[in-house]
């Protein structure tokens, strides 16, 4: 079907679940209003990112009266938005929430915890242990948060799941000045959304959030990416934005036609390969 | 073409928006600055006018009496420009009051009190007014260590900490700061006709180069040597920056707890903001 999904491109403060909440709220209500029938939001929407030793105290639980309240609100628009969860266990996860008419969709837990350079998330968090794709009133979607999208494998399992519309959530920092036009992260996202829904043959919604943590910017240009690679639509560099864009059913229908790779992958090949390299590896 | 260019509109976007983001997320609207008629002072002062509107921009100079007399011209020249704040305070009241109790102090002694002098002028300063404190020290200075610790390295916020001496002055001049600031060559200004490059015995271009492909790029020793830099700069630099490390770190915290400091108890400055 046709649709219209917004990407929320807000600045969280960080540690302030209230005051985040708030603003998650407004962007809802500002979707509901302007006709949208999906909101996507950054990673960690709900909380800020570098939170370091705050990630127990603004852990939610699904069962969260602010979750809740959410629920609530995917009555008038599908919503996906991000936080950290925290389980009976007390495992705290980088979560993706996909709510829709009233429930909980589908939660994703980020895989890929990056760990390296300026990041620091295995240090505070759990890894998820799984990729699923799941089915929405759009067709069916796969989830990813920021760093999943870095492994091809991800966005592959997705695809071949059945996904055909992916979505995600980034807080991705802006950083690699040179004479290019853009940032250096900037420009490896841009290429890798890009070269990901044209691989999968599948559209891409990335949201990412913009502000400073501690000097560390957030370079937001959220982006709607159609199937066959092409920018739909693209929001602003380094501040904050709405970017709503029209979804079109027929666009990926003959995209599937023309570039029918997908319907051509060979899952069984691949899968007895990568039992080969395990077997091989000793794994 | 060198490493170190960069695309100034983007990078004056980035740092005007760090200088507005967190400055007023601490719930403040005011920078506070000395301005010592050098250039990396007046890109500061001109990105925070920007940020905060120049009426929110409170810029001191605080020349000693051995002070070349230019630079206040050139940092009034900077204030006028933008229409900030500004003020000149005299250290050599305070600064010769300390050392009539200790006379035999050396050339790097006395550089280093006037800079703590200026630092608690600053601080003062940003109680009077309300502000922050923005920091004025680049990348170059602080790899090398050519600063004052709780000196000029003393700020709350610093928009230029991340960029080399050879990008300040290409923001310099994409932003408008007057020729003659940009022009001059460096100097701490301690004593009459000092100059930075003089004293460290190299160019801050060539120093750029290098530390761009030691740092930024983690190039290997033999990787900077085929890459046409003589070993010895190679080494003089590291050395620099190494034995400088402790300049740019908190001080060190005998650990007893559970959670100790800044090593087990870690929070963005950030936090709640």
């Amino acid at each position: 079907m046709d649709f219209t999904v917004a990407l929320a491109q807000i600045k969280p403060k960080l540690g302030c679940l209230a005051d985040n909440m708030a603003l998650a709220e407004a962007a809802i209500e500002k979707g509901i209003s302007d006709g949208a029938d999906l909101i996507v939001f950054p990673e960690l929407s709900l909380t800020g990112y570098f939170l370091k030793d705050l990630v127990p105290d603004v852990a939610l639980r699904l069962d969260d009266p602010q979750i809740e309240t959410l629920k609530l609100l995917s009555r008038r628009i599908s919503i996906a938005i991000g936080l950290v969860e925290v389980t009976s266990d007390y495992r705290f996860f980088n979560t993706a929430l996909y709510l829709e008419d009233g429930e909980v969709r589908h939660v994703h837990r980020k895989v890929y915890l990056p760990t390296y350079g300026l990041f620091d998330e295995q240090r505070y968090l759990a890894r998820g242990d799984r990729f699923r794709a799941f089915d929405t009133r759009f067709g069916r979607f796969g989830m990813l948060i920021c760093e999943d999208m870095w492994h091809i494998s991800a966005p592959y399992i997705l695809a071949m799941d059945g996904a055909t519309t992916l979505l995600c959530l980034s807080s991705s920092p802006g950083r690699g000045i040179s004479e290019a036009e853009g940032l250096g992260s900037a420009g490896a996202w841009q290429r890798l959304t890009s070269t990901t829904a044209m691989f999968l043959n599948c559209r891409v919604f990335y949201c990412n959030r913009v502000g400073y943590e501690d000097g560390i910017n957030f370079w937001g240009g959220s982006e709607v990416i159609a199937p066959s690679g092409e920018v739909a639509v693209r929001g602003a560099i380094l501040d904050e934005d709405f970017v709503l864009a029209k979804v079109d059913e027929g666009a990926l229908r003959r995209e599937r036609i023309f570039s029918p790779m997908m319907r051509d992958e060979n899952m069984a090949l691949t899968v007895k390969e990568l039992r080969r390299i395990e077997r091989d590896r000793g794994c | 073409m060198s490493a170190l260019t960069v695309n100034t509109a983007l990078l004056r976007k980035m740092l005007v928006g760090f200088v507005r983001d967190e400055v007023t997320k601490v719930g403040v609207k005011k920078g506070v600055l000395g301005l010592s008629g050098g250039i990396d002072s007046a890109l500061v002062a001109f990105i925070a006018a920007e940020a905060l509107g120049p009426e929110n921009v409170y810029a001191y100079t605080m020349p000693y009496r051995t002070s070349n007399p230019e630079s206040e011209a050139h940092a009034k020249l900077v204030a006028d420009a933008l229409g900030i704040n500004y003020q000149v305070i005299e250290i050599t009241p305070m600064v010769d009051a300390y050392f009539a109790l200790v006379p035999d102090a050396d050339n790097m002694r006395r550089g280093n009190k006037m800079a703590r002098e200026r630092m608690t002028i600053l601080y003062d300063h940003s109680a009077a007014v309300g502000g922050l404190v923005l920091g004025t020290s680049n990348k170059t200075e602080l790899l090398l260590g050519y600063g004052t610790l709780h000196g000029d390295m003393a700020s709350a916020l610093n928009p230029i900490g991340d960029i080399y001496k050879s990008q300040v002055w290409a923001l310099s001049e994409a932003m408008g700061v007057p020729r003659e600031v940009i022009e001059k060559k460096p100097s701490a200004d301690l004593w009459a006709g000092q100059t930075d490059e003089q004293e460290l015995g190299f160019s801050y271009r060539d120093a750029d180069e290098l530390l761009y492909r030691m740092v930024d790029q983690r190039m290997s020793r033999e990787e900077l040597i085929q890459a046409g830099f003589a070993p010895d700069f190679i080494d003089n630099v590291h050395r620099k920056v190494q034995g400088s490390h402790f300049k740019r770190r908190l001080p060190v915290i005998a650990k007893v707890s559970n959670r100790t400091i800044d090593r087990d108890f870690r929070y963005a400055r950030d936090w709640g903001k």
